[in-house]
C-alpha cells in the first residue's frame, strides 16, 4: 500500500478543545444544525433523539418490571390500564423509534459516506427529509403518549377524539385495536407509517451512495464490512417497509370508515392481518441486526487488529439473510389457525435463515483467533454479543421447531428470545459502535475503565433479567400479563432485579459520555490503528471529510500503521514523521 | 426413544425446565425440547470456550510480542461449520413436523366440546348442549376442542398438555388433547385482548370418564341438586363475575357486590337508580345501559346461551345473601326442583 498523506493532529490548529474547522464548528446556530445537509450532524441530530427514544422506552420496561415484583392478584382496574399501556409503548417506542433506526440512521449515516472516502450520501437533503419525517412520527408517538397520562392523570374526565394512551400491543393485532381499543390507535398507527418512511428513504439513499459513491479501487469486495451489512439492510427497508405502510392504512380504514377488512362479520378476516403486519415484521428484525453484525464486524477487527476471517463467507451471509428474512413471516403464527402444509414449509425456512447468522458466528471467532486482541470498551461489547446473540439465536431453535412452538408460543420464551437478539445483540453492538466510533465523532476520548465496568455491569443486569424468563416461559408465563399467578414470581424478581442492574450500568455509560465531552482527552485520527478509510481523516471530521483524497486499499490491511505514543494513536507508517515506539 | 404415536405414552415428569406433561404428544414435545436444548448448550459452551480462551490467550498486553497473525480465511473450515447445522437443523425441523402432525390429527372418535372465548372468560359447551364454565375432560379418551370467538382474537393454552390454539371470532380453530393423568391444571389467555387479559384464567379438570359423567348431570342440572343460592355461588364464580367484582366490598375492576342489592346506587349520569331484580338483569344483558359512577362501561354483555335467565334468578339469590338492604327471607334451603335425570 501506498503512502498518503493523512492530516498529522500537527497539522490542527492546537488547543485542547479540538477547536479548528470540523464539522462540528462548521456553520453556528440552531438552524445549521435542524436543516444542514451535513450527514455528520445529521447522524449526531438522530442520536439524540434515538438515545430519548431509547430512554423513554427504557423508563417504561423499568416501570413494568418494578409492576411484575409482585402478582397482584388483586389488580385492579387503574393498574391493569397503566401496564397495558406501558407494555404497548415499551414496545412501540423501542422498536419503531429506537431499534430500528438506531444503527442505520447515527452510526450509518455518519461513518458510511467517510467509509467511502466521499463527501457525503448520495442525496443531502433526502436525509434530511428522512431525519424530519422521523421527528414528526415520533411526534405522533408523543401525542399517544401524553393523551394517555393526561387522561389519567385527570382521573378519566379528559377524554380525546379517537381515544387516549394506547393498549393494544406494538403489534396492534385486529379485531381488538380497530373495534375495541379506547387507545389512540389511528395516532399510533399514522406515528409508525410516517416513521416507515423515514426508513424507506435512508435505505433508498444508502443503496443509491454504495452504488455510485464507491471510489476508485473499492470493487465490491474491497468494501468494509458495514456496508455490506448497511446495503443488505437498506434492501430490506426499501421492499419490506412498504407493506407495513398499507397495512397500517388499512388498519386506520379499519378503525375510522369500518372497511371490513379484518372484520369476519362482514366478511373479512382478523389473520389476514397479522400476515400484512408479519410480512414487514419479521423482516424488520433482520433490519435491526443486519446493522449490528456489520458493526462487530469492524470493531472486532480493529481491536484484535486482524483481518476478518472469511470476509466473502461474512459479506454474502449478510445477503443471504436479507433473502431468507422475506419467507419466515409465518413462524409468527404457527398457533393462528394457519394451515398445517404452511406452518410446516415457515418452519423449514426458519431453521434455515438460522445458518448464515451461525456461519458469521464462527468467522468472528476466527478473527480472534491468534489476533492481537485489545481488551477496550468496544471489544468487550463484541465479545458481549458473541455470547448473547448465540443464546438469542440457537433459543430461536425450539421456537422454529413447530410442535414446541406450539408450547412456547406467547410466553415469556419468546420474550427472553427476542431481547437477547434485540438487546442483548443489536444493544451491544450499538453501544460498542458508539465507543468505537466515538473519538472520530467528537474528536475526545473516553475513561475506558469506567467504559468496561458498564459494559461488564450491563452483561451481568441483562443475563439477570432475561434469563430466568426463559424458564417462565416454559413454565408457562404468558406474555403482557398484567397480574400473575404466585408460582411465577421468583422469575419476576430476579428479572426485575437484573434490570435496575442494566439500568445502573446504561446511566454509567451516559454519564461517561458527558464526562468524555466536557473534560475528555484529545482524540487522535486513529487511535485503533485500522485502515478503513474514516480514520484517514482527521478527529472529529472536516465538513467535507477529507483534506486529500485517500486511496484504497483492503480495507482489514493495517499493516501500514505505526503507534505513535506522543499522540498515543496510529499513524502511516512512511510518515515523515518519526515514530517514537514501534508496536 | 422418539415415538411418532404416543397416544399410550405416559406422562412426563416435572422438571427444572417443563412442568408435569399430561398428554399424549407432551413427551415428543419434551423430547425435542430437550434436543434442542443440549444443541444450545453444545454450541453456547464451545462459543463461550473460545472466546475466554482466545480473549486470554490472544490479550494484548505489555511487553508481549502478539504471534504471527493467524489465516484470514479457510475454505473447508466454513464448509463443516455450515454443513454440521444444516444436518442439525434438517433433523429438528423434521422432528418438529411429525410431532405437529400428531397435534394437528385427531382420532376420529374424539369427543367435542365446544370452547367460546370471550372477554374475559371462557365457556364450554358440552356435548349434551349444557354451557358450564368450568372445562372437565375424562382421562385416557381423545377429546376435540372447537373453539371459537365471541369478540377478539383470545388464546387457548393449556402449558401442561403442551397446547395451545389461537381463538377467533367467526372462524373455528380445533385442538384435540387426550390427557394421560387425572389432575387440574391451568388454562391461560395467551392473546392480548383488553384489560382483563390477565385475569382469563380457567382450570382444566381431568378425571375418570365415570365421575366426568356424574359431575356433567350434575352441573346440567342445577336446579336438581343445588339451592338456588348455592347455584348463584357458583356462577358467580364460575361464570367470570368474580375476576371483576368482589363479595367484601374490596373495589376491582367492577363495583363490589357488597350491600348492593336493595341499595339506591348512583350512575355515571348522576341518575340514582333502585338495584333490584331488574336492574341486576339488566347489567348482566346489557351493561353499558347503566355504568355506576366512578367506573368504566367495560363490562361485557351475556347472552342467554352464555347466562340463561334463569342463571340469572340463582345470582339474585346470592346478591341478595351478600346485602344488608336485603331483608326479605332467603328460604335458602329448599332445592327448586325435584331430581331429574336430563342426559
Amino acid at each position: 500500500m501506498t503512502a498518503i498523506s493523512t492530516p498529522l493532529p500537527h497539522d490542527l490548529p492546537h488547543d485542547g478543545h479540538g477547536h479548528g474547522d470540523n464539522y462540528l464548528t462548521h456553520g453556528k446556530g440552531l438552524m445549521s444544525w435542524l436543516f444542514t445537509l451535513d450527514h455528520k450532524r445529521i447522524g449526531l441530530m438522530y442520536m439524540t433523539v434515538v438515545l430519548g427514544a431509547f430512554a423513554l422506552g427504557g423508563a417504561f420496561a423499568v416501570a413494568l418490571r418494578t409492576h411484575l415484583l409482585w402478582p397482584h392478584q388483586d389488580l385492579t382496574a387503574q393498574q391493569a390500564e397503566l401496564y397495558n399501556n406501558m407494555f404497548t409503548l415499551h414496545g412501540a417506542v423501542m422498536v419503531f423509534m429506537f431499534i430500528i433506526p438506531a444503527i442505520p440512521a447515527v452510526l450509518g449515516n455518519f461513518i458510511l459516506p467517510l467509509q467511502l472516502g466521499a463527501k457525503d450520501v448520495a442525496f443531502p437533503r433526502l436525509n434530511l427529509l428522512s431525519f424530519h419525517i422521523y421527528c414528526i412520527g415520533g411526534l405522533f408517538f408523543v401525542y399517544v403518549l401524553l393523551s394517555g397520562v393526561v387522561h389519567a392523570a385527570t382521573g378519566g374526565q379528559v377524554t380525546f377524539p379517537g381515544g387516549f394512551g394506547l393498549d393494544t400491543g406494538w403489534t396492534f393485532y385486529a379485531p381488538y385495536s380497530t373495534s375495541k381499543a379506547s387507545g389512540s390507535v389511528t395516532a399510533a398507527v399514522l406515528g409508525a407509517f410516517m416513521l416507515g418512511f423515514s426508513s424507506i428513504l435512508t435505505g433508498l439513499n444508502f443503496i443509491a451512495t454504495i452504488h455510485s459513491l464507491r471510489p476508485k479501487g473499492m470493487t465490491w469486495f474491497r468494501m468494509p464490512l458495514l456496508l455490506w451489512s448497511l446495503y443488505a439492510t437498506s434492501i430490506i427497508q426499501i421492499l419490506a417497509t412498504p407493506v407495513l405502510a398499507i397495512t397500517l392504512l388499512l388498519l386506520v380504514a379499519e378503525r375510522t370508515l369500518g372497511i371490513g377488512i379484518f372484520d369476519s362479520s362482514l366478511g373479512g378476516d382478523p389473520v389476514l392481518m397479522q400476515h400484512f403486519f408479519w410480512f414487514y415484521s419479521h423482516p424488520a428484525v433482520y433490519i435491526m441486526i443486519l446493522p449490528a453484525m456489520g458493526v462487530i464486524s469492524e470493531i472486532i477487527t480493529a481491536h484484535s487488529r486482524k483481518h476478518i476471517f472469511g470476509y466473502t463467507f461474512v459479506a454474502m451471509s449478510s445477503v443471504g439473510i436479507a433473502m431468507l428474512s422475506f419467507f419466515v413471516w409465518g413462524h409468527h403464527m404457527f398457533v393462528s389457525g394457519q394451515s398445517p402444509m404452511a406452518g410446516a414449509i415457515f418452519s423449514l425456512l426458519t431453521f434455515l435463515v438460522a445458518l448464515p447468522s451461525a456461519v458469521k458466528v464462527f468467522n468472528w471467532l476466527g478473527t480472534l483467533y491468534k489476533g492481537d486482541i485489545h481488551l477496550t470498551t468496544p471489544m468487550l461489547y463484541v465479545l458481549g454479543f458473541l455470547l448473547l446473540f448465540s443464546i438469542g439465536g440457537l433459543t430461536g431453535l425450539p421456537l422454529a421447531a413447530i410442535n414446541v412452538d406450539v408450547h412456547l408460543h406467547d410466553t415469556y420464551f419468546v420474550i427472553a428470545h427476542f431481547h437477547y437478539v434485540a438487546m442483548g445483540s443489536m444493544l451491544f453492538a450499538f453501544l460498542g459502535g458508539m465507543y468505537h466510533w466515538w473519538p472520530k465523532m467528537f474528536g475526545k476520548m473516553y475513561n475506558d475503565n469506567a467504559g468496561r465496568v458498564a459494559a461488564v455491569l450491563i452483561f451481568i443486569g441483562f443475563n439477570l433479567t432475561f434469563f430466568p424468563q426463559f424458564i417462565a416461559g416454559t413454565h408457562g408465563m404468558p406474555r403482557r400479563y398484567a397480574s400473575y399467578p404466585p408460582e411465577f414470581q421468583i422469575y419476576h424478581v430476579l428479572s426485575t432485579f437484573g434490570a435496575y442492574t442494566m439500568t445502573t450500568g446504561l446511566v454509567i455509560v451516559l454519564l461517561n459520555w458527558v464526562h468524555s465531552l466536557a473534560r475528555g482527552k484529545k482524540a487522535p485520527a486513529n487511535p485503533w490503528g485500522a485502515n478503513t478509510l474514516e480514520w484517514h481523516t482527521s478527529s472529529p471530521p472536516p465538513h467535507d471529510n477529507f483534506k486529500v483524497t485517500p486511496e484504497v486499499g483492503d480495507p482489514y490491511d493495517m499493516s501500514g500503521w505505526v503507534y505513535d505514543q506522543a499522540t498515543e494513536g496510529w499513524v502511516l507508517s512512511d510518515e515523515p514523521r518519526a515514530a517514537t515506539s514501534h508496536h | 426413544m422418539y415415538c411418532m404415536h404416543s397416544l399410550l405414552a405416559e406422562a412426563t415428569n416435572a422438571t427444572f425446565w417443563l412442568p408435569k406433561g399430561v398428554s399424549s404428544v407432551a413427551s415428543d414435545v419434551d423430547w425435542l425440547f430437550y434436543f434442542t436444548y443440549w444443541v444450545t448448550i453444545f454450541f453456547f459452551v464451545l462459543i463461550l470456550g473460545l472466546v475466554v480462551v482466545f480473549a486470554l490467550k490472544y490479550r494484548h498486553r505489555p511487553g508481549h510480542e502478539p504471534c504471527a497473525p493467524g489465516p484470514s480465511h479457510n475454505n473447508a473450515l466454513e464448509v463443516i461449520w455450515t454443513v454440521i447445522p444444516t444436518i442439525l437443523v434438517f433433523a429438528m425441523f423434521y422432528w418438529g413436523v411429525r410431532g405437529y402432525m400428531d397435534m394437528t390429527i385427531a382420532p376420529p372418535d374424539a369427543m367435542e366440546i365446544q370452547v367460546t372465548g370471550k372477554m374475559w372468560t371462557w365457556e364450554f359447551t358440552y356435548p349434551n348442549g349444557h354451557t358450564d364454565s368450568e372445562l372437565h375432560i375424562p382421562v385416557g379418551m381423545p377429546v376435540r376442542f372447537v373453539l371459537n370467538s365471541e369478540d377478539v382474537i383470545h388464546s387457548f393454552a393449556i402449558p401442561a398438555f403442551r397446547l395451545r390454539k389461537d381463538v377467533v371470532p367467526r372462524r373455528y380453530n380445533k385442538l384435540w388433547v387426550q390427557a394421560t393423568e387425572e389432575g387440574t391444571y391451568p388454562v391461560y389467555c395467551d392473546q392480548y385482548c383488553g384489560i382483563s387479559h390477565s385475569r382469563m384464567i380457567s382450570e382444566v379438570k381431568v378425571e375418570p370418564m365415570s365421575s366426568y359423567r356424574a359431575w356433567l348431570v350434575k352441573a346440567s342440572n342445577w336446579e336438581t341438586t343445588m339451592t338456588p343460592l348455592e347455584a348463584g355461588e357458583h356462577f358467580y364464580k364460575t361464570k367470570g363475575c368474580m375476576a371483576c367484582h368482589s363479595v367484601d366490598g374490596t373495589r376491582i375492576i367492577g363495583p363490589s357486590f357488597k350491600d348492593v342489592f336493595g341499595d339506591t346506587v348512583e350512575m355515571n349520569d348522576g341518575s340514582k337508580v333502585l338495584a333490584d331484580e331488574n336492574y341486576v338483569h339488566e347489567s348482566i344483558r346489557e351493561p353499558s345501559a347503566k355504568v355506576v359512577k366512578g367506573f368504566q362501561p367495560v363490562m361485557p354483555p351475556f347472552t342467554k346461551e352464555s347466562l340463561p335467565d334463569k342463571d340469572i334468578n340463582a345470582i339474585i339469590w346470592y346478591l341478595k345473601s351478600k346485602s344488608s338492604h336485603f331483608k326479605g327471607d332467603m328460604g335458602a334451603g329448599k332445592k327448586l326442583a325435584a331430581p331429574v335425570e336430563k342426559k
